[in-house]
């Protein structure tokens, strides 16, 4: 038999989506089932004064409307799950349904529950709600100011958390030989998975379970908060996530519209089906970044960095989702020092409230932001010292021979060749052509920039302690079955939650390999908190390093097992047996041997066991990993632009990746090129955007520029492989390298070709208008 | 509030489908809620994604964007209608072979747009290609390797189109 890990095998996944016989949260169709609308708030601050729902309830086909106060002791507001350790945390809620108060724009005033959904639309309508508007704030300095208004009474200033790491002494830079500090905007964005949220809860009086199918990362953390939040024992509610329609992070976070449909579904014993639609998705599913970021490193003339003090100020929306405190605070601060040997370093991080939308994860949370701040800083202190940017990134990588390596946040990265990734991707641009042509172009008044950034990330969230250690209220562990059938075939069962990650083809290839059996005699079970019995979900670039870590753990059980009942037969003991390719032989004696079906249905029927051994063949694992992993990675952007336009072209895009041993090299290819495409995204497209009372004005398709497939160049990606020692696979993580290594490599990219005019920093996104008036102030101020 | 609803006939797949339907009903959701085809996705409210994409009398149509109404009397195929697994048509096979697809929300949508590039020209270039997935967003596959499975697909199309041409020449020759 083949390799299986390491082969670009088609998914398994692939058929029933593309015949069209996927099956979404919006497919479930019940009977009896009705349909949910949310009133939502279309200010940014304002008290409630009255709600009147009378012509909504007289609409025929309207069955009922609830509001804030009739879920007051049945529904509790949705918690954070992260209690950030030493921030002095002030954490709010967001309500079931607001009561008194609304804090954001698209906050859930009413659920209006009908016969179908245009009657639930044409009822949201007639809901009368009398508002008092407040006065609003939305950016984050702005609501630390004195005098700001207040989004929650009880807390001053806004500020919702303060986090300190690290230590540097201020000598470090006032007696340093170069400093440059730097002021970056992350702009705030919006994960728009091509499927919105969505919830369809069904009710059975007579067992008094809840049923609730949604587009979630993480069924079991939503079963565990929503059974909370609703008062219902964790036993009598199924969380289901069928198929679901990408997640970006977004369908990590806990919310309240899933509980309330639950909610809706339990009173009215009917089931409710809830689809977000895409207005709602801008308003109400979790944005993401939006952080001041300051930054200063200290450094020699000679290109060695010595320290480095970052100030964070984060908007978090007006309460605290579900992540929301930790995404700027550890997974941000714990890797501000990105691949570089910076002895000091120290970080703050102040977290506020304002009248937006929450902030909650977004493919790599946190990490993108550590990465470009500290990317972007090296290229203004390379460009301070009158270095290459390349020279002064080999000057200071993390060397090879010092892994596992312990950073000055005191995190240990587990392996690296930072140099070779850099190596290659130079070698792949041709770095030193590029740079000639440049010179040339300029000449003739073409503006080409190239942009490197050699980033490090954190992902595969572990071990639990340290979970619990920093605050976050659950485990990080992962939990796999797998189940041989009397056939042979065999279901694994994880609790990961893949929502188009391949994971149904990349765990079987592991198994496969494991078990020397074809890759279509195994199943992927996955999703349903009925069926598995726990896991953490999938977020953080954490499914195949901790749950196919516990994939193949508990498949090497299975063999183990499954040797001991062969050799049994065979008459000869278990270390006299080898086991390959599927086939159990006697060493020595070939034609002496079982093969693992039939070995599956020996165990099965358990008519000749060995003593002591239990029928059937199962093999479980729940693998709790040692440490975090890093992926690493140098990512090389080449732009040309635009002087009279500001308009950038992406001339090449050029990836070298380290994410461990590499399961299935197409789908990883495949990873790499949407979290490319997200990170330019962010870089030169996307942004949410409010006017100064709160108002999303960036709050459809129209509004918010997606990437399309037109803006993109070929992306050259390939893979370096540093296994990591962290878990028996030598996975690391591969959904979030692109978003965390190409923003900071395109910006460099830009702000390369500009250099001519003067330019040292714009924020993203880099629209041609901005880039335009940039060029276009240094003319006239030339 | 009295409710006014319009018979209509709609050829779907190649089965004649009627139904009484509000006037102010989606095609999306006539296929969806009333004819339980649900492998055509919904996913914005603007006609941006192109999630919804089918093909109304060979043209591909943004169904969130037509009402059931103006359906009337038309042929609409969706992806259930393109192929299935024992006979898919070579856009699946593409989008299969090449891994143009990742959480496969937006791939029902962006195949049927494609088929309608394909069906316009057989054998578009990348470029051309990325210009014809104008009316789509994919969120996941950042497109390379969508592009890879329409080029794929016009091949596997080209190469049955070569194949049963030479078998008509044969037939002549004989």
């Amino acid at each position: 038999m083949a390799k299986m890990i390491g082969a670009p095998l088609k998914r398994k996944e692939d058929p029933k989506l593309i015949t069209g016989n996927g099956r979404f949260t919006d497919d479930i169709k019940l009977p009896g089932m009705l349909y949910g609308a949310f009133v939502r708030s279309p200010h940014a601050h304002a008290r409630i004064k009255a709600i009147d729902a009378d012509g909504a309830l007289a609409l025929p086909g309207v069955v009922a409307v609830y509001t804030g106060q009739d879920l007051i002791g049945k529904v509790k507001a949705v918690p954070t799950m992260w209690y950030v350790t030493g921030a002095n945390l002030k954490a709010k809620d967001r309500s079931a349904l607001a009561v008194d108060k609304v804090r954001y724009a698209g906050e859930c005033v009413a659920l209006v529950v009908a016969e179908n959904r245009y009657i639930a639309r044409d009822a949201v309508d007639l809901i009368e709600v009398e508002y008092e508007e407040l006065s609003a704030v939305v950016h984050q300095e702005a609501a630390l100011a004195e005098g700001a208004p207040l989004v929650h009474d009880d807390v001053e200033n806004n500020l919702a958390l303060l986090w300190k790491a690290g230590e540097v002494p201020d000598e470090e830079f006032t007696e340093a030989e170069v400093v440059v500090k730097q002021r970056l905007y992350n702009q705030r964005v919006i994960p728009n998975p091509i499927e919105t949220r969505g919830a369809v809860a069904q009710y059975n009086p007579g067992s008094d379970e809840l049923t609730i199918w949604c587009t979630s990362q993480n069924p079991h953390i939503h079963r565990m908060v929503y059974a909370d939040v609703l008062g219902i024992p964790e036993t009598r509610l199924r969380v289901v996530s069928p198929d679901v329609g990408g997640g970006f992070g977004s369908k990590i976070a806990t919310y309240n519209e899933e509980a309330v449909i639950g909610h809706a579904a339990r009173d009215l014993k009917r089931p409710v089906k809830w689809i977000e639609e895409r207005k709602e998705h801008f308003m109400a599913t979790t944005h993401a970044r939006d952080e001041v970021i300051e930054v200063e490193l200290a450094g020699k003339r000679d290109g060695t960095f010595t320290a480095i003090r970052v100030k964070n100020t984060a908007n978090l929306g007006a309460y605290l989702s579900t992540f929301g405190g930790g995404c700027p605070t550890i997974d941000f601060g714990l890797m501000v020092t990105g691949a570089y040997t910076i002895p000091k370093a120290a970080v703050v991080t102040y977290g506020v409230y304002t009248n937006t939308t929450p902030t909650d994860a977004y493919r790599g949370a946190g990490k993108p932001e550590a990465a470009y701040q500290i990317e972007r800083i090296v290229d203004l202190f390379a460009q301070e010292i009158g270095m290459d940017p390349v020279e002064v990134r080999r000057k200071n990588l993390i060397p090879h021979e010092a892994f596992p390596y312990s950073t000055a946040m005191g995190v240990a990265y587990d392996s690296g060749n930072y140099q070779d990734t850099l190596g290659q991707a130079l070698e792949i641009v041709d770095y030193e052509g590029l740079r000639k042509q440049q010179e040339r172009l300029r000449q003739e008044g073409k503006w080409l920039g190239i942009g490197v950034s050699t980033y490090v990330e954190l992902c595969g969230f572990g071990p639990s302690k340290v979970a619990g250690a920093i605050g976050f209220m659950g485990g990080v562990w992962e939990n796999s079955t797998v189940r041989v059938h009397p056939s042979g075939k065999v279901s694994v069962f994880t609790g990961t939650s893949p929502h188009g990650q391949g994971t149904a083809t990349t765990f079987a290839q592991v198994v496969a390999e494991k078990l020397g059996i074809p890759i279509d005699d195994i199943e992927l079970i996955s999703g349903d908190t009925r069926s598995v019995s726990m896991g953490w979900g999938t977020y953080g670039s954490r499914n195949t390093a901790v749950g196919g870590a516990a994939v193949a753990i508990a498949a090497d059980r299975v063999v183990a097992k499954a040797k001991t009942i062969a050799a049994h037969e065979l008459e000869a003991s278990a270390t006299d047996v080898e086991f390959s390719e599927g086939v159990f032989r006697v060493i020595g004696a070939p034609e002496r041997s079982r093969t693992f079906q039939e070995i599956a249905k020996s165990a099965n029927f358990a008519w000749n066991l060995p003593d002591g051994v239990e029928p059937a063949l199962e093999g479980q694992s729940f693998f709790d990993p040692p440490n975090f992993v890093y992926p690493f990675g140098a990512h090389i952007c080449v732009v040309e632009v635009d002087g009279q336009t500001g308009e950038i072209e992406l001339k090449r895009y050029v990836a070298v990746d380290d994410v461990g041993r590499v399961i299935n090299p197409l789908l990883a290819e495949g990873q790499v090129h949407g979290g490319v495409a997200q990170g330019i995204g962010q870089a030169l497209w996307e942004g949410a955007v409010y006017s100064d009372n709160g108002q999303l004005l960036s709050g459809t398709f129209m509004d918010y520029a997606m990437p399309k497939a037109r803006f993109f160049p070929t992306i050259e990606s390939r893979f370096t492989e540093n296994p990591s020692p962290v878990n028996p696979l030598g996975a690391k993580g591969v959904g979030e390298t692109g978003t965390t290594g190409a923003p900071p490599a395109v910006v460099n990219a830009v702000m390369d070709a500009l250099r001519p005019f003067g330019i040292k920093d714009l924020d993203m996104p880099l629209t041609p208008e901005k880039v335009w008036r940039a060029m276009q102030s240094r003319r006239e101020n030339a | 509030m009295v409710t006014v609803t319009k018979h209509i006939s709609v050829t779907v797949n190649g089965a004649l489908r009627q139904a009484e339907v509000e006037p102010r009903l989606l095609l999306a959701h006539f296929l969806r809620d009333v004819l339980d085809l649900t492998g055509t996705h919904i996913g914005c409210d603007t006609s941006q994604c192109g999630a919804c994409t089918v093909m109304v009398n060979g043209e591909a149509v943004k169904s969130c964007t037509m009402l059931a109404v103006q359906a009337d009397g038309a042929a609409v195929t969706t992806v259930e209608g393109l192929g299935q697994m024992d006979a898919m048509h070579p856009i699946q096979q593409g989008f299969w072979e090449k891994h143009g697809l990742q959480c496969g929300f937006c791939t029902p949508g962006v195949m049927m747009a494609m088929v309608g590039l394909l069906k316009e020209n057989p054998d578009p270039s990348e470029e051309e290609i990325r210009d014809g997935l104008e009316g789509v967003i994919c969120r996941c596959t950042g497109y390379q390797f969508i592009v890879s499975a329409v080029q794929h697909a016009a091949k596997l199309i080209r190469e049955a189109e070569e194949t049963k041409q030479a078998m008509a020449n044969a037939g002549e020759g004989r």
